[in-house]
């Protein structure tokens, strides 16, 4: 049994997500290879190369796989994935991208956003916004799963030395381009990522506002997040967005302010270990999933908690 | 130019679903359905662009039970011109419903397909990418924004770092997201009007595909519950219990 992970990069850097699909090919157990498919991916390679547990890097270097177009990158994950047990990738914008397709090509079902390895071909999935835990078992030749990372502690970064090897696939498909790309800065931490995040709701009133969680963010080194309402709003960007359909974290401690607790946004978070609530409302749904909850004014508890902590 | 929008027959986003007691499945008897959040911002998009006079017609197709009726007249109502149901009792798998779409894109020849990210029920977000690989078309998914140039589209896209743009050549597939648009109510008199517009009906078979699934699922429970928490006074016990009791600061 071989495991093929695709890794999650920048070309230059290996993204954290990569890690965690990692520590599920290992609860799978078997040989892990891993696929940096990119363009001068070289640097993101040799950082595979040290994970903990991988046996082999497979790099295909092509300027067609540069940006993670699907209609270029399938082609060759489904091509090489023809003789591993599974194809894995981390359940992010590109590994959700890229892995149904390849699904398809290998005409195989593909497994969405496990949480928890059973055996090597079952495996736990939340459904209905993380409000139903599904266990699902595969009798497919290749099972092809995305991960989600919060389900698994990240494998070791360091301690490895897998052997490189360069492979070839498909060129460019000629069905797409990429015309440009706009990212967020933030020196803070990622999201996903994050030990704390502080996320606030439409109760901020409006994106100004946001510099009182900013101040709290940075004083405890935290991300800060948001709920659907204040993106829709316009107070921040929508990568910013926890819940169903935004990012799903599950950091130490989850600090939500101004926000009511929709299930779409309970789905992103409820796995936090702690999770705090400042709501004036205190019939607010947030309260039922709250360790701790603070029923106050934002505009005078976040400023306090600031100087506070 | 035609364009194809596949919609879902979904449990209403506003339930709070329960778990069956034997673990088979979520209790859906008497619940209210709905079409799933991100199909009816895939019609919207459709109808916003007929109404740019980008597209010609609109299909829209859907696959399930005989209920799902409604929500094909619902998007009838909003604008869609006339309405395709595979007829299927069975749950199917991404891939299944996939093929199933394939069927349907080589017998109507759409330039362009547009569908939800994902369905809120099974939270899979898989459809359209497989539809992508069976027909070789580009894909857009989780779009924010689509105009369509020429023979191409160009469709921005909600990643995890912010935002992209891909130009995909026509025929392509689009997946919605959150932000594409608001979608519209429909209007008393268009529900009246979307009865009497087709709808045609066919099953699996006589399309020619099976929905055999290789996964198959054997149990569902309940997520473990949380511990309930306490309500604090002050900012200062919250953070003397972040301290010293949760010991997370």
């Amino acid at each position: 049994m071989t495991i093929l992970v695709i890794a999650e990069h920048t070309n230059a850097a290996l993204a954290a997500a990569t890690l965690n699909t990692v520590a599920a090919a290992q609860k799978i157990g078997g040989d892990i290879h891993v696929l940096v498919a990119g363009a001068n991916a070289g640097a993101a390679a040799e950082a595979a190369a040290k994970i903990a547990g991988v046996a082999k890097v497979l790099v295909a270097d092509n300027a067609a796989y540069e940006h993670q177009l699907p209609e270029n990158v399938a082609p060759l994950v489904a091509e090489l994935g023809k003789s591993y047990s599974h194809i894995l990738a981390a359940a992010t914008s590109n590994g959700k991208n890229i892995l149904p397709r390849v699904a398809a090509a290998l005409d195989v079902d593909q497994i969405s956003e496990i949480i928890s390895v059973e055996s090597a071909d079952t495996f736990k999935r939340p459904i209905y916004a993380g409000n139903a835990i599904a266990t699902v078992q595969s009798s497919a030749a290749i099972k092809v799963i995305t991960v989600r990372s919060t389900g698994f502690d990240a494998a070791a970064a360091e301690g490895g030395s897998a052997a490189v090897e360069a492979v070839s696939g498909p060129a460019d498909a000629g069905k797409s381009s990429f015309v440009g790309e706009e990212l967020a800065k933030s020196d803070r931490p990622e999201l996903t990522a994050a030990k704390i995040v502080v996320s606030g709701g439409r109760g901020m009133g409006n994106g100004d506002n946001f510099k009182h969680l900013y101040a709290l963010a940075d004083k405890l080194g935290a991300a800060v997040g948001a709920s659907r309402a204040a993106v829709d709003a316009g107070f921040v960007p929508n990568d910013m967005q926890v819940g169903q359909t935004g990012k799903i974290v599950a950091p130490q401690l989850y600090i939500a302010v101004g926000i009511s607790g929709a299930i779409q946004h309970l789905a992103g978070m409820k796995d936090s270990k702690v999770i705090v609530a400042i709501n004036k409302d205190e019939e607010a749904p947030i309260f039922q999933v709250a360790d701790y909850g603070l029923v106050a004014d934002l505009f005078e508890a976040v400023p306090e908690l600031e100087k506070l902590v | 130019m035609k364009v194809l929008v596949a919609v879902k027959r979904v449990v209403d986003y506003n339930v709070k679903v329960r778990v069956k007691a034997d673990n088979s499945g979520v209790d859906l008897a008497n619940v209210k359905m709905s079409m799933n959040p991100f199909c009816e911002i895939a019609v919207e998009e459709a109808v916003r662009l007929k109404e740019k006079g980008v597209a010609s017609e609109i299909v829209v197709v859907t696959i399930g039970p005989a209920t799902a009726q409604e929500q094909l007249r619902t998007a009838l109502a909003l604008g869609a011109d006339r309405a395709i149901l595979v007829e299927s009792a069975d749950e199917l798998n991404s891939l299944a419903v996939a093929k199933l779409l394939k069927a349907v894109v080589d017998k109507e020849q759409p330039q362009l397909v547009i569908m939800g990210k994902q369905a809120i029920d099974s939270d899979n977000n898989q459809t359209g990418q497989m539809l992508g690989a069976l027909t070789g078309f580009g894909q857009g998914t989780f779009a924010s924004k689509v105009e369509v140039a020429g023979d191409k589209v160009n469709v921005t896209r909600e990643i995890d770092g912010g935002l992209q743009t891909v130009a995909l050549n026509l025929p392509a597939i689009v997946t919605t997201d959150l932000r594409l648009n608001e979608p519209r109510y429909a209007s008393l008199p268009n529900i009246m009007k979307a009865k009497k517009k087709p709808l045609e009906t066919v099953t699996p078979d006589a399309l020619g595909v099976s929905t055999a699934s290789t996964v198959k699922t054997l149990k569902v429970e309940a997520p473990a519950a949380r511990s309930a928490g306490i309500k604090v006074k002050s900012v200062a016990e919250l953070v003397e219990k972040l301290k010293n009791e949760a010991k997370v600061i």
